[in-house]
């Protein structure tokens, strides 16, 4: 086993990481504060192919693999939560199924679209009843000639009012498994601006300000018969299979906020005076940062290995990357949560400044153990395959 | 319409600057970077690519490691790589350089070559226009923005008090400056290509009409005398004078001192 990047994985991060210098740190406290979503940002991402990294090239997109646009989504966020999960929302939830589950129809009509970026994807599985019990969906789609018709509403729904593209989860009827009845559950492909399809309250929320987290409603929304993504009653696994891949993104968006923090605080403690000397030259200083980037180091592997797992699925559509997304989500989040709540500690009164970065990070990280499974369902995803 | 564009490999400024004992750079031991007038010349090219259609090959001579920057610049748009390399011509100074390029250029077929106004570890700016001289072709430097008017370019190029607009048949030889554009970031789907992209390497042997004296360390009629690393300027001199009148004399003293006034 080598743990050296290839050439084209070194270019890519110093890309990823001029960019996100560039381009991206200079708004990312303005976004927060402002809680202003950054289309300029995001026309200039697609300008670069950020927003379809993992696409073939003749389907419009990089020709990539999943680890480049890890690392994209890595670099973005150590700078800007808010940037990191807009690539990832629209690339592992939205492109992806569409990908994976798409007819040529469908994928030749969306991905030269969304992989170049003139379009951005969005998916809505979430239900106000229906969070971690994704069973629990009320969105009912009902077959009336050639079209679906959607009702209900779907909430907490990031690159919400800005996508033009959603993959949309509903009910399309009852069926028994087992001597059960159980809720038959489809994917839809849904365009903004089909009548019947509004946007509800805008979520003011605690980190990711600048990401656009809406509720989505359908009133009686006519969609296309053919707009079902995959099987008729396979959407629950097309839900679920997307959430694996969508977790390594978020991975790489707590691996990058926890980085962010950690390289933010070195700079720091060399900077900072107590006592007559730098706040670096104290033992706890050390220990902390000692503990913060091994665990750092940790997640990274984990992120990485979990990428690399999706790239071999591709290549043979048979291995499972479910586990490794699970720990890698899991053990990321929680090391964002720890290493930005560590950088603050080790700010003192200025990383409770809204003026410092870590700030910003630490309120970021904690979404990151919550969407897209919390952490709790990434621990019921690991032992359920260790005691299958 | 072909372009050629000269890029160079030189020492990234934000990390340190090593030398050899024969006071040439180290250029092995250092991080490096494209250089940024040449970056802007390249952005020129591709830009014109972009807007008429050009094959766009990069040329840069150096170690084996230069290729880097033709790497780069293939993750960036263009479409060629060429390395002109070998042991014989290291520690090549302005004159060396241009003939070994211009000898290289022969071998090619271009309608139009720029250079960077000048590289930001030698700071000479005679590179490109000594290009031109020994390929024959006019030349215009310290391009700020250049346009295509059939078989000629059209250039502003910048000077102390204003500009200059110049038109110059082709094949001609353009000089850019970093300020004459913003040059894009590579793409990821660029940087997959550029590494299996094929880079031709050119030796001493693929040299048109390049003599042995004109090479190399032996070939460069510059001396280096003396290198030495930025040294840092010390704090200066604190004064705090006890009323304004003070001060105006003090700071005239010093003017008078150092025969400023």
């Amino acid at each position: 086993m080598d743990f050296t990047l290839d050439k084209k994985y070194e270019m890519a991060q110093t890309l990823f990481r001029e960019f996100a210098q560039n381009e991206v740190k200079p708004l990312a406290q303005e976004i927060d504060e402002n809680h202003r979503f950054p289309r300029e940002t995001v026309e200039k991402m697609a300008k670069y192919g950020f927003l379809g990294i993992p696409v073939a090239k003749e389907d419009g997109g990089q020709g990539c693999d999943p680890l480049t646009y890890v690392m994209c989504v890595e670099e973005l966020s150590k700078v800007c939560g808010t940037t990191g999960v807009i690539v990832s929302a629209h690339t592992s939830l939205c492109v992806d199924p569409i990908q994976t589950y798409g007819t040529p129809e469908q994928k030749a009509k969306y991905l030269p679209d969304l992989a170049s970026g003139r379009k951005l994807g969005a998916f809505g599985l979430t239900e106000p009843g229906a969070g971690t019990d994704a069973q629990g969906q009320q969105t009912k789609a009902v077959l009336d000639g050639d079209e679906w018709v959607l009702n209900g509403s779907k909430c907490f729904i990031t690159n919400g009012k800005e996508a033009d593209v959603y993959i949309i989860i509903a009910v399309t009827g009852v069926v028994e498994k087992r001597g059960r009845k159980q809720k038959e559950i489809s994917a839809f492909i849904v365009e903004k601006g089909t009548p019947g399809f509004t946007f509800g309250t805008k979520e003011n929320k605690m980190g990711i300000c600048g990401s656009s987290t809406y509720e989505l409603i359908f009133t009686d929304c006519r969609i296309p018969k053919d707009a079902l993504l995959g099987q008729k009653g396979k959407g629950f696994g097309i839900a679920m299979h997307t959430l694996d891949g969508g977790r390594i993104g978020i991975a790489a968006q707590a691996l990058g906020i926890a980085e962010g923090a950690l390289e933010t605080t070195i700079n720091y403690v060399k900077e900072r005076k107590q006592f007559g000397r730098s706040i670096a030259q104290f033992q706890n200083t050390q220990f902390q940062l000692a503990d913060m980037a091994t665990k750092v180091e940790a997640a990274k592997m984990l992120v990485y290995k979990a990428a690399m797992k999706k790239a071999q699925y591709q290549q043979d559509h048979k291995t499972s990357y479910s586990v490794e997304a699970a720990q890698a989500k899991l053990y990321a989040a929680e090391v964002a949560m720890e290493v930005t709540t560590k950088a603050v500690q080790l700010h003192g009164g200025y990383g409770y400044i809204k003026e410092y970065d870590v700030e910003r990070m630490m309120r970021d990280a904690k979404i990151t153990e919550i969407y897209e499974g919390t952490s709790e369902v990434q621990r019921m995803v690991i032992s359920a395959n260790l005691l299958k | 319409m072909k372009v050629i564009v000269c890029i160079k490999q030189v020492p990234d400024t934000k990390g340190g600057v090593q030398f050899n004992p024969d006071g040439t750079l180290n250029r092995a031991a250092m991080l490096t970077i494209m250089n940024p007038d040449d970056k802007a010349g390249l952005e020129a090219a591709l830009r014109l690519k972009d807007q008429y259609g050009a094959e766009v090959t990069v040329l840069t001579m150096g170690l084996p490691k230069a290729a880097d920057v033709l790497q780069e610049a293939i993750a960036m748009g263009a479409d060629k790589g060429v390395l002109v390399t070998d042991r014989v011509l290291g520690g090549a100074d302005t004159w060396a350089t241009s003939t070994t390029i211009a000898g290289a250029l022969r071998k090619l077929e271009y309608d139009l070559v720029i250079t960077g106004r000048q590289a930001i570890d030698g700071d000479t700016a005679q590179v490109g226009p000594q290009i031109a001289e020994h390929l024959g072709l006019p030349v215009i430097s310290y391009a700020q923005e250049i346009k295509l008017d059939g078989d000629s370019v059209i250039v502003k190029r910048q000077y102390d008090d204003g500009y200059h607009m110049l038109k110059a048949k082709m094949p001609c030889l353009i000089t850019a400056l970093s300020e004459l554009n913003e040059p894009r970031y590579m793409t990821p789907g660029g940087i997959f290509d550029a590494v299996n992209a094929e880079i031709t390497t050119l030796g001493r042997a693929d040299l048109v009409d390049v003599d042995d004296s004109n090479i190399g360390l032996k070939g460069s009629p510059t001396k280096i005398a003396r290198a030495s690393d930025k040294v840092r300027k010390g704090a200066g001199e604190k004064i705090v004078p006890d009323s304004p009148e003070d001060a105006v004399s003090y700071i005239v003293g010093k003017l008078n001192e150092k025969h400023a006034i």
